[in-house]
């Protein structure tokens, strides 16, 4: 069995593989919240299992060490995780928008599925799932069901700040004016899709497009980059997973290579 | 680092004795993980060592002594300031501190909080006088390469003795005309504040110095691309950094030695690292001592630099003063000449710059470059824009960064600098 799992700053996903060459399919998938003790809850997230070695992405990728975990370890980035992950799910797939907890990114991939070029944002939590889940604690509407809400507005409300304090601060001002505020949490996630327009066209956007990480499973900013890019993107089934299924093959490649 | 011997001494020189004791600790520890943790060193590295160890001990010593028995100090922040000339009044040239977030508080009170590293940097070593060279200097140099700078200038030049050389933006004949009048204008100034005047002879010496301190660079940039590459990146990195504030003479010596033993480990087919470790180029922004942030990440991500397209790098090195002048007029053309064949990001255009890199990175056959801008500096985040297009069509990959001297993102920058190796690994 080869592990994947990857540490973000919200929370952390293990996929298991089988070693079968010609099988990937997932054995087993598990996902818990990070907290403050990642260490902790990477002991409970393997629990019960043993692979033969664990290949970690994500900011926590460090922490897996063959010491805490008592088998071989191994590690990568993000961006190459989500390209394998991806080119195994939609093996057309050209370009990938990973929005997760802390970071956005937009990688172009190759034909044969290598990263060929990449962004990321810099320092602040502008335009990620943090953004999110901060203004949805804001209106007070649990973050699952934050994008069905803004769905519900029809007028989006421009919201220009990209710093998420400041955006609050624009979104209680528009509040206090006695705006619609679905209406508000609409401009709230056409902020975050501007922000990831201009990081694709960056990489050079080809199709087909692939959007992955954990705000994937929000539909009003899919609905929103459809209608902004004059793309459909494809979403995998659980987008928050493709990085932890992306470290679990690069770990299987290395096992086949030795 | 800290040495109770100098105490005095610093505090001659009116620094804040507990404030400069914290940096000289920061340092000491930056300094301890960066590069005396690297396996394999060369030999002649203890040299560098040893510099790095005395910078603001034994080197501040030599120029007070020096200051005693009656030769000036001039402090400069860019290459554009020809050592030649303060060779040439028997006048000591150094580079000042500008490298570390200090004083960021008290430079943000005289310069908007929207300025790159490098400017508040030398603002805030002065502000809360931790910089014995600052401190050392009869006069500081400045130049007009950015805006930033020479706004900035009119802030510095109220706590310090300041000359500013004008640099031209493009390099027409006027250009050039100015430029010239701009160098005899430090003449002239370094004339009066020394009481010497510059002879033929004097200034023949200035230029071999200064070139042979460039051809002994020349030399180690050229072994450092072998493969396997024979030296670490940040190693050299600090040898260009050194050799800003080292004595000339003594700097090329140990060059030499060192570039001796390198010679040896080519012969012997060693490497710092292994043959296919991916080759790194950085290019872009100066960086002064200790930002060693960047390179740091870099080759604690699997790759190694083996050039650097910088002002503290081959920018300072590449081209020499023609030895052949005879009078003090050839010799200032010639020294014009060298000058403005600078491609600094100051200028428009800058295609120059562009081919320079092109032949850097074919030269030292890199799998990448990555490049490297101070946030807020306009002239060289700007042409990171046009080194991507010129690198594309030569499909060699790039990674453009912007940062500072903080330390905020170095998790976001490893997880760039580590994709970009798996990239083009």
């Amino acid at each position: 069995m080869i592990a994947g799992i990857d540490i973000g700053s919200r929370s952390m996903e293990l996929v298991l593989l089988n070693r079968d060459e010609t099988n990937n399919e997932v054995v087993l998938e598990r996902r818990l919240p990070t907290t403050f003790d990642p260490a902790a809850q990477l002991k409970i997230i393997l629990e019960g299992i043993a692979p033969e070695i664990i290949s970690a992405t994500g900011y926590g990728r460090k922490l897996v060490t063959e010491e805490l975990c008592g088998v071989p370890s191994v590690s990568l980035t993000e961006i190459k995780a989500y390209a394998l992950g991806v080119s195994h799910l939609f093996p057309e797939a050209r370009t990938i928008l990973d929005i997760g907890g802390q970071d956005t990114k937009a990688i172009s991939l190759m034909k044969n599925g290598k990263v060929a070029k990449f962004e990321m944002n810099d320092r602040c939590a502008a335009g990620t799932g943090k953004f999110l889940e901060h203004l949805a604690t804001v209106f007070q509407i649990p973050i699952e069901d934050f994008g069905n809400y803004a769905l519900e507005g029809d007028q989006p409300l421009m919201i220009n700040s990209m710093c998420t304090v400041f955006a609050e601060t624009e979104a209680t001002s528009l509040m206090a004016q006695g705006k619609n505020p679905r209406d508000i949490a609409l401009g709230l996630h056409g902020s975050i899709v501007r922000r990831t327009t201009n990081m694709l066209h960056r990489v050079g956007l080809n199709e087909p497009l692939v959007f992955a990480g954990g705000v994937a499973n929000n539909p009003c900013v899919i609905n929103m980059l459809t209608h902004s890019l004059k793309i459909s993107p494809s979403v995998p089934e659980r987008p928050d997973m493709v990085g932890a299924l992306g470290a679990a093959l690069h770990g299987k490649n290395l096992l086949k290579i030795s | 680092m800290s040495d109770s011997a100098y105490k005095n001494m610093w505090e001659n020189l009116n620094l804040d004795i507990e404030a400069h004791d914290g940096l000289l600790e920061v340092l000491g520890k930056f300094y301890g993980d960066i590069y005396m943790s690297q396996e394999g060193r060369l030999k002649g590295m203890e040299y560098l060592d040893f510099v790095l160890s005395e910078v603001h001990g034994l080197r501040i010593k030599e120029l007070m002594d020096a200051k005693e028995a009656g030769r000036k100090i001039i402090g400069t922040f860019c290459v554009f300031v020809p050592e030649e000339l303060s060779l040439a009044v028997d006048a000591i040239q150094v580079g000042l501190c500008a490298g570390a977030d200090a004083g960021t508080e008290a430079a943000e009170t005289v310069v908007p909080r929207n300025t790159c590293a490098l400017i508040k940097s030398f603002i805030g070593f002065k502000m809360a006088k931790i910089c014995p060279y600052t401190e050392s200097c009869d006069l500081i140099i400045g130049e007009t390469t950015c805006d930033g700078k020479k706004k900035a200038y009119e802030a510095f030049g109220e706590m310090a003795p300041m000359h500013i050389m004008e640099v031209p933006q493009r390099k027409e004949e006027s250009d050039r005309v100015l430029w010239k009048s701009e160098v005899i204008r430090l003449k002239d100034e370094l004339e009066k504040l020394t009481g010497k005047t510059i002879t033929a002879e004097s200034l023949k010496k200035g230029i071999k110095i200064t070139n042979d301190k460039r051809r002994a660079l020349q030399r180690l940039n050229k072994l450092r691309a072998a493969k396997p590459t024979p030296i670490s990146g940040r190693d050299v990195l600090l040898i260009n950094q050194v050799s800003f504030y080292d004595d000339p003479i003594r700097f090329t010596q140990s060059i030499n030695a060192l570039c001796d033993q390198i010679d040896e480990r080519i012969a012997n087919n060693e490497g710092i690292v292994a043959e296919n470790t991916p080759r790194l180029m950085l290019s872009g922004c100066p960086m002064a001592v200790p930002n060693w942030k960047l390179p740091y990440i870099i080759e604690s991500s699997g790759a190694v630099v083996v050039a650097e397209e910088s002002c503290i790098g081959t920018r300072n090195s590449r081209d020499l003063v023609d030895e052949t002048g005879e009078t003090v007029e050839e010799m200032i053309n010639a020294i014009c000449d060298r000058y403005m064949k600078i491609d600094c990001a100051c200028f428009t255009p800058n295609n120059e710059r562009m081919d320079n890199i092109k032949e850097l990175a074919e030269q030292a056959d890199v799998d990448g470059v990555i490049h490297y801008s101070l946030m807020f500096c306009q002239p060289y985040t700007h042409e990171a824009f046009k080194v991507e297009k010129t690198l594309a069509s030569e499909s060699i990959p790039m990674l453009s960064i912007e940062t500072d001297y903080s330390m905020e993102d170095v998790e976001q920058l490893k997880t760039r600098v580590e994709a970009f190796v798996e990239m083009i690994s």
